[in-house]
């Protein structure tokens, strides 16, 4: 594998790979030496251009357990601003003899971009409102987890139904994982009011549907997405409060859903808005696995891109 | 009896079959003959340990998996012990990880901490020694065990580091072109220990 | 400056001919003299210099994207003879004064007439008219004038530039994009692909909407209106309604719409942004049967060149345009002449004389008749070759058509009786 860019660059046994790997990984974090020395000699640089400390040091974390050489890199403002491209950017740090470059940009597409430019590695953190394919990953780690713990040989997620709901248009979360959740066989259905529903909805892989209480029976899991407050004064809807009745994860929908079904949110929350406090904290609330599985689960997949010879 | 020793050509002994130079695939050990050896290795360790004390078995994967279970299920009906059993993956403690693509990680299993344990490595064939240099890294990153001791059920030689096992099924002189090919029943159905003829650049062994 | 005498070139309408340049203008060939020049013109066609409505010259204060030079020099090697030089240059031309001197820089530096077009609003910020009148009346004398860059949102103001320009035959060109429905982080066609790839829609709504608004209000006010770069279905439509009205609206539209799609921008290269943007298969077909029957009356090339290091940015974060004064009439040869919707005639009438026309240029777009200005080119339809970005008079290097094949067909330009360009044969 030479760069992970999108969820769709995976297919089904290349996804179940590097879950059963994160799964050794995870041993790791148990152990009194946390490493591991696969990645030892190589350097991989987080090239950050916009903020963000969970993944950033989930990344880090990661390569530093696997004995890579890790550098963090804070490029925001650095490009456009002051008026270095976003070529000259990259090469100016791949130029420092890199193996991996981990980037995370606001603009969709940069790091298709960036690996037209460098010979190195490219793995995608989050470009603008695109992808996120490892938080689709260690989405999928956690939801293959819950349902092992009925099926304990559950290979993937056919005959099951994941709901994601909220700003769809905005969610690089959601374009991530409606293309995992895909391969791995799941029927997606996406919820959202249509002012946070993406042009071209019809063709995605998804079933469609304004109406959350519709969806909330039927789901195995709900994952909730993050919705801005800034998105009002776009006028994509009038009110917080407006929001929450239509399309919160509210006491009365929690009650509501299936049995066995579970809760995910990619975080970080907004109690209160997209989802209750009640849900939040629920016995079948994913939410804290999905933040421990972040870095088993880019350690699985930076010895997938770095592990083997070039 | 088959142990350490200088290699010798066409040595006598349980599980060397037919002549070395042989161009053709020749059984060197059958279902008989490994279940010998396993019981005589599950004997000797708990000999040279006086007893289960401490010992915990862990398999190399792939095959030494199942072979530390078969000496753990003798140790238990023999002398009545359970001694505790799991698998060691040593795959990212390879020294050759760069040469090749990225290799599938197998499974580890401890069954209890490693720390002051007696560890038995056990695996299915000693060739250049890199794999067990490879599980003594692994196991000192998990704790700090009171011994190390390494059972295999072929020593076939062309040692590259200077490794060697304390108990050995059996002592087969191969050429480093030869592929010694161990069949288990719980992976393949068939108990038997064959050597096939080069048949192209020879691998790094185990 | 001795005489021309181009041998043997197919005037499309009139058959093969010589044609003969004195003092800037045709003469009968039979009184040439011995002493003329010889261009040999055989297996060529001549055709009138093209005129390009729409093209940014960069100069004053981008003098390292494009000058005037350089942009006439690739006008020139695209056939072009007379270029209108848009006004978002910086500073803008928004006065008398900035208009003569781009029409300055054209007459000492240009290798093809360059005629300044000026701003609607002050700086184009969309609120007070700039000075049209003295603009019109300064030897450069404008006659079109544009915020292009930005839309004239403003209704009222709208109204009052249409009024305004009437007292001097003026024309207001429009880029049609409703900052509310498009604003300036709106990259990529509202659709499947902007959906898909994470990047702000611009829907055609945002155009049409505009242009809609546009020609009512030239039909209150009897005024000339033109719309610049058409790049879709429902724009067409309205146009054609428009027309079929009596209104007095003109339209153009660019090579790059007649043949891309938005599904070049699904590898996230920036050549491929533009403003407005690349649209769907379905657009590009309608576009081309709207200039093949004239609801839209001219190809202009908008001509956008930047510096590599504004266009080698994250796509939405890149500058907007392509390159096109050298690829124009190769890309118009290719999508409309081999596909048989356009002749020959009918080319000529879209690239020169109705271009000519719209911005009021006598000597453009004439018949290559003795007397006329001799502005003319000499093509070859049937050549081919790929392109090469690298191979360009342009100082930028934005060419969406790098590596793919297409006409090559300019072998000479000549402008006022000058040859500006001439083709290694």
């Amino acid at each position: 594998m030479r760069h992970l860019l999108s969820a769709a660059d995976l297919d089904q046994n290349q996804i179940t790979e590097i879950l059963d790997l994160a799964e050794e990984m995870a041993l790791v974090q148990g152990r009194p030496v946390k490493k591991l020395p696969a990645l030892r000699g190589r350097t991989v640089v987080n090239l950050f251009f916009e903020d963000s400390t969970r993944t950033r040091s989930s990344f880090e974390i990661a390569g530093k357990w696997l004995s890579a050489d890790v550098i963090n890199i804070s490029a925001k403002g650095s490009s456009v601003s002051k008026g270095e491209s976003l070529r000259d950017t990259v090469l100016t740090v791949a130029a420092m003899g890199v193996d991996a470059l981990v980037i995370r940009h606001p603009a969709s597409g940069a790091p298709w971009q960036a690996s037209r430019w460098i010979d190195a590695h490219v793995l995608n953190a989050g470009d603008g409102t695109h992808e996120h394919p490892t938080q689709a990953l260690l989405d999928a780690f956690t939801i293959r987890r819950h349902f092992r713990r009925t099926v304990p040989d559950q290979l993937n997620f056919h005959g099951k139904t994941v709901a994601i709901v909220g700003d769809i248009t905005h969610s690089r979360v959601a374009r991530s994982n409606v293309l995992l959740l895909n391969t791995l066989g799941a029927q997606v259905i996406v919820v959202a009011p249509p002012t946070l529903l993406p042009s071209g909805i019809d063709s995605w892989p998804v079933l469609v549907c304004t109406d959350l209480d519709q969806v909330i029976p039927h789901a195995d899991i709900i994952m909730m997405l993050r919705v801005q407050r800034e998105r009002m004064s776009g006028g994509y809807f009038p009110t917080p409060r407006e929001y929450t009745i239509g399309y919160g994860l509210t006491r009365p929908r929690l009650q509501a859903m299936k049995p066995g079904a579970a809760i995910c949110h990619p975080g970080p929350m907004n109690r209160g808005l997209e989802i209750s406090a009640d849900a939040a904290d629920a016995a079948n609330s994913l939410i804290l696995d999905q933040v421990a599985a972040g870095v088993s689960v880019r350690m699985s997949v930076l010895y997938e891109l770095l592990g083997g010879a070039e | 009896m088959s142990g350490t020793g200088a290699p010798q050509a066409q040595r006598d002994d349980p599980g060397s079959g037919t002549a070395v130079g042989s161009e053709a695939s020749r059984v060197a050990m059958d279902a008989e003959q490994i279940a010998r050896a396993c019981a005589r290795i599950a004997h000797q360790i708990l000999e040279a340990n006086r007893g289960a004390e401490g010992l915990v078995l862990l398999g190399i994967p792939t095959r030494g998996v199942p072979l530390a279970h078969r000496l753990a299920t003798v140790m238990d009906q023999v002398e009545g012990v359970r001694v505790p059993v799991g698998a060691l993956d040593v795959t990212m403690y390879r020294d050759d990880l760069r040469r090749q693509p990225t290799r599938a990680v197998g499974h580890t299993d401890l069954p209890v901490e490693v720390e002051d344990s007696t560890v038995v490595l056990v695996d299915d064939v000693l060739y250049s020694g890199r794999t067990v240099r490879a599980a003594l890294d692994a196991l000192g990153d998990l704790g700090r065990p009171r011994a190390v001791r390494l059972a295999v059920l072929v020593d076939r030689g062309h040692r590259e580091l200077p490794i060697r096992a304390d108990h050995i099924g059996s002592y087969i002189p191969t050429r480093s072109g030869e592929h010694v090919s161990v069949r288990l029943a719980e992976l393949d159905g068939i108990d038997q220990v064959s050597i096939e003829p080069a048949s192209g650049p020879a691998l790094v062994g185990p | 400056m001795s005489d021309l005498l181009i041998r043997g070139a197919d005037l499309v309408s009139r058959g093969r001919s010589d044609l003969l340049i004195r003092n800037r203008h045709f003469a009968e060939p039979s009184e040439a003299d011995g002493n003329a020049d010889l261009l040999d013109a055989d297996g060529l066609i001549a055709l009138p210099g093209l005129v390009d409505l729409h093209t940014h010259l960069r100069e004053p204060g981008r003098e390292d994207a494009e000058t005037v030079e350089s942009g006439t020099l690739a006008a020139a090697r695209g056939g072009f003879t007379a270029v209108l030089a848009m006004a978002n240059t910086d500073p803008v031309t928004d006065t008398a004064e900035a208009a003569e001197h781009i029409a300055a820089l054209g007459a000492r530096d240009g290798r093809a007439q360059v005629v300044p077009v000026g701003a609607v609003s002050k700086g184009l910020n969309g609120v007070e008219l700039a000075e049209l009148g003295l603009m019109a009346r300064s030897n450069a004398a404008v006659r079109m004038f544009s915020d292009d860059g930005h839309c004239v949102w403003d209704a009222r103001l709208m109204r009052r530039a249409l009024e305004y320009v009437r007292a001097f035959d003026g024309v207001i060109a429009q880029h049609a994009q409703d900052p509310q429905l498009a604003g300036t982080a709106a990259c990529c066609h509202e659709g499947e692909i902007s959906g898909k790839l994470g990047l702000t829609g611009w829907p055609a709504a945002a155009e049409a909407g505009i242009v809609a608004r546009d020609v009512q209000i030239a039909e209150l006010t009897r005024s000339r209106l033109h719309i610049c770069h058409v790049s879709c279905a429902e724009t067409v439509d309205v146009i054609r309604w428009a027309k079929q009205r009596g209104i007095n609206v003109t339209a153009e539209v660019a090579p790059h719409h007649l043949a891309l799609t938005t599904s070049e921008v699904l590898s996230y290269d920036p050549t491929y942004k533009v403003n407005p943007p690349l649209r769907p298969h379905e657009h590009v077909e309608v576009l081309r049967e709207a200039l093949a029957d004239g609801t839209i009356d001219a190809v202009a090339t908008d001509h956008a060149p930047h510096a590599r290091h504004d266009k080698e940015h994250a796509f939405a974060e890149a500058a907007f345009g392509m390159l096109g004064l050298e690829t124009a009439l190769a890309v118009v040869i290719e999508t409309m002449i081999n596909s048989g919707l356009l002749s020959w005639p009918e080319l000529v009438k879209r690239m020169s004389i109705m271009p000519a026309q719209i911005a009021r240029l006598s000597d453009q777009g004439r018949p290559l008749t003795p007397g006329e200005p001799a502005n003319v080119i000499l093509i070859d339809p049937a050549a081919r070759a790929v392109q090469n970005r690298d191979n360009s008079a342009s100082l930028s290097r934005n060419n969406p058509w790098h590596g793919r094949e297409l006409p090559d067909p300019v072998v000479a330009t000549i402008w006022a009786g000058r040859v500006t360009y001439q083709k290694e044969r």
